[in-house]
């Protein structure tokens, strides 16, 4: 059996009984970052975009999703999807205005659209300003199933977030996710080559913002409340870490590294301050001595040993004439 | 490197009629802060030659040669290719028409392999670029195009190589196959041979007089002998102003250029 078939099916089983030995809510926390994550990758790791404001979309989406199960009955799933699509629309108009930037200016750009959109939903009453938004319920599944227990919910998120991990893949795998990369790694010669760069990057912004979306959403349904942090600049760095943790542009990296943070923050909660000073501590030594990220640094090891196994045999292929190459 | 001239494929040689010159510049002028890098320059590039664009160091070559491809704006003047004004496109629109470009680093992707490098430039006139939802076999057929182009420049064998791990003059086979994959009119080089041992200009002459079977080239080169051996007509620049124009026998027996040579030397 193909080897990636086997990995894909234990995750799967993994992720299947894991609540009957792990805290389904700490589960569930983990799967959204690990979406927010993706979805960060996305720009920065396949596109070569440093937003410095995601969490506009997280913390935007919540609130929307919160609203609209607070104020109809539509179902769950419904709500949360319409959360995702209300960020990428959000995207569009952020990116829109903004993708024409680089580098720095293109983040510090993100940066202010995301304190724009904190103060503008800081005001608005539905948001309850500093109080946030409590109460949101779980509305039924279909309208029919309830899923008001962590632990029957852990599995509408499991399963919202293999959609997401998937649709990531897929879009990294795809004819557009090759042109993404190429953007990443020369974008001057790609429009060289008659593409218009910026219409990509206004796709992947868009994509990447209904995916962080889709997480925040999810977020607001398993607290079942939605706080102006979500929004804060904090969460947009805290994201940047969890993909410089994992491994940036490596496709399992920053799910590691998302997986990786909020575990830690949640063995390192009863030590207050102190669980900061240990984030920063841990991130000075990845980026010193791990900088390609945890999983990065792995897949390096791997493709080395490899090489290093395969030389002999590889002579013997070139061995046969081919075309000469100089130098 | 193994070159297949004949196997290079030629844009419609059907359309060879109509104007001499594929590629005109009328007026070209380009201020840098008031300073102008390129005044008042007119150059022809006719159908189907090599032509080169030479000078002593900052004649003004490369900000010619970005104007030409569009990846500067001129301040004032006009582009005409093929008899159309391109003056206002963008460099894209002009890749797209045909006129395509290489760059002085070597412009890989140096993540890609060396075959989906070529893939990505194919994709241009594939249509599929912006299918996020589909799996890369919806660029399967794409693929025998880029293994023949890659064979062409002698690559077939490093089609799985990321482009990064390849030697300095692979990659600009690589780039070389990239840029054919659009099949250009005309193919402008930014110093093909720049940074290169004498053994690698060799196999990169072979390589462009290959690729120029059928349509034009216009390249920016330093080196006189590649220019010599590949070059039907040459402009030169100095001062960024066309200093002459004409045939290499021409050109390097006109005592301005002479001078301009020799007293460039300390530049």
């Amino acid at each position: 059996m193909n080897p990636k078939l086997i990995i894909i099916l234990v995750a799967a089983a993994l992720a299947i009984a894991a609540p009957f030995f792990v805290y389904p809510v700490l589960l569930m926390t983990i799967l959204c970052f690990v979406i927010f994550a993706c979805s960060f990758n996305l720009l920065l790791g396949y596109t070569g975009l440093l937003c410095f404001g995601h969490a506009m979309f997280f913390g935007g989406a919540a609130y929307i999703t919160g609203q609209i199960l607070k104020t109809t009955s539509i179902s769950v799933e419904v709500a949360i999807l319409c959360g995702a699509l209300a960020a990428g629309l959000l995207g569009l108009v952020i990116g829109q205005l903004s993708i024409r930037r680089q580098g720095i200016q293109f983040a510090m750009i993100t940066l202010a659209f995301s304190q724009l959109v904190y103060f503008v939903l800081l005001q608005m009453e539905f948001t309850g300003g500093e109080n946030g938004m409590q109460g949101i319920p779980r509305n039924p599944l279909f309208g029919l199933v309830e899923v008001r227990d962590s632990f029957s919910f852990y599995y509408v998120i499991l399963a919202l977030s293999a959609v997401a991990v998937f649709a990531f893949y897929r879009i990294v795998h795809s004819p557009f996710g090759e042109v993404l990369k190429a953007i990443r790694d020369n974008e001057a010669r790609v429009e060289s080559l008659g593409f218009d760069p910026e219409k990509f990057k206004l796709v992947a912004f868009t994509l990447s913002a209904t995916m962080a979306g889709l997480a925040g959403a999810m977020k607001a349904t398993v607290f079942q409340f939605a706080t102006l942090t979500d929004l804060s600049w904090p969460v947009s760095g805290e994201v940047i870490l969890m993909t410089l943790l994992g491994g940036l542009g490596t496709l399992t990296g920053p799910m590691f590294g998302a997986a990786i943070i909020i575990l830690m923050n949640d063995h390192l909660a009863g030590f207050g301050e102190w669980a900061l000073i240990g984030q920063g501590v841990i991130l000075l030594v990845v980026i010193v001595l791990f900088r390609r990220g945890f999983v990065g640094e792995i897949g390096a090891l791997m493709k080395y040993l490899a090489r290093r196994g395969k030389k002999p045999s590889a002579a013997l292929v070139t061995a046969k004439p081919v075309v000469e190459q100089s130098r | 490197m193994s070159i297949h001239a004949e196997a290079i494929r030629a844009p419609d040689v059907a359309n060879f009629e109509q104007s001499d010159n594929v590629l005109v510049a009328e007026g070209l002028t380009k201020f840098f802060a008031g300073f102008a890098a390129v005044k008042d320059v007119n150059l022809s590039v006719r159908r189907g030659s090599i032509h080169a664009l030479i000078g002593p160091n900052g004649a003004g070559k490369t900000t010619c040669f970005n104007l030409l491809t569009k990846t500067l704006s001129p301040s004032s003047g006009r582009i005409l290719f093929d008899g159309d004004d391109i003056s206002a496109l963008r460099s894209s629109q002009v890749a797209r028409r045909g006129l395509v470009r290489s760059f002085q680093i070597s412009a890989t992707f140096p993540n890609l392999t060396a075959l989906e490098n070529v893939r990505v430039a194919l994709q241009s006139r594939f249509g599929a670029a912006y299918h996020f939802w589909r799996s890369l076999t919806a660029v399967a057929p794409l693929n025998k195009r880029a293994q023949e182009l890659l064979e062409q420049v002698g690559l077939a064998d490093s089609r799985n190589v990321a482009a990064a791990e390849l030697s300095y003059g692979k990659k600009r086979a690589l780039e070389i196959a990239t840029t054919l994959a659009l099949e250009p009119i005309v193919l402008l080089l930014d110093e093909p041979t720049a940074g290169m041992g004498h053994e690698d200009i060799e196999p990169i002459t072979r390589l462009i007089k290959a690729a120029a079977v059928g349509r034009t080239v216009l390249l920016v080169e330093h080196n006189l002998s590649v220019v010599s051996n590949l070059c039907d007509r040459i402009t030169v620049l100095q001062h960024g102003q066309t200093l002459a124009e004409g045939s290499y026998a021409e050109v390097s027996g006109n005592p301005a250029v002479i001078s301009a040579y020799m007293g460039g030397i300390d530049e």
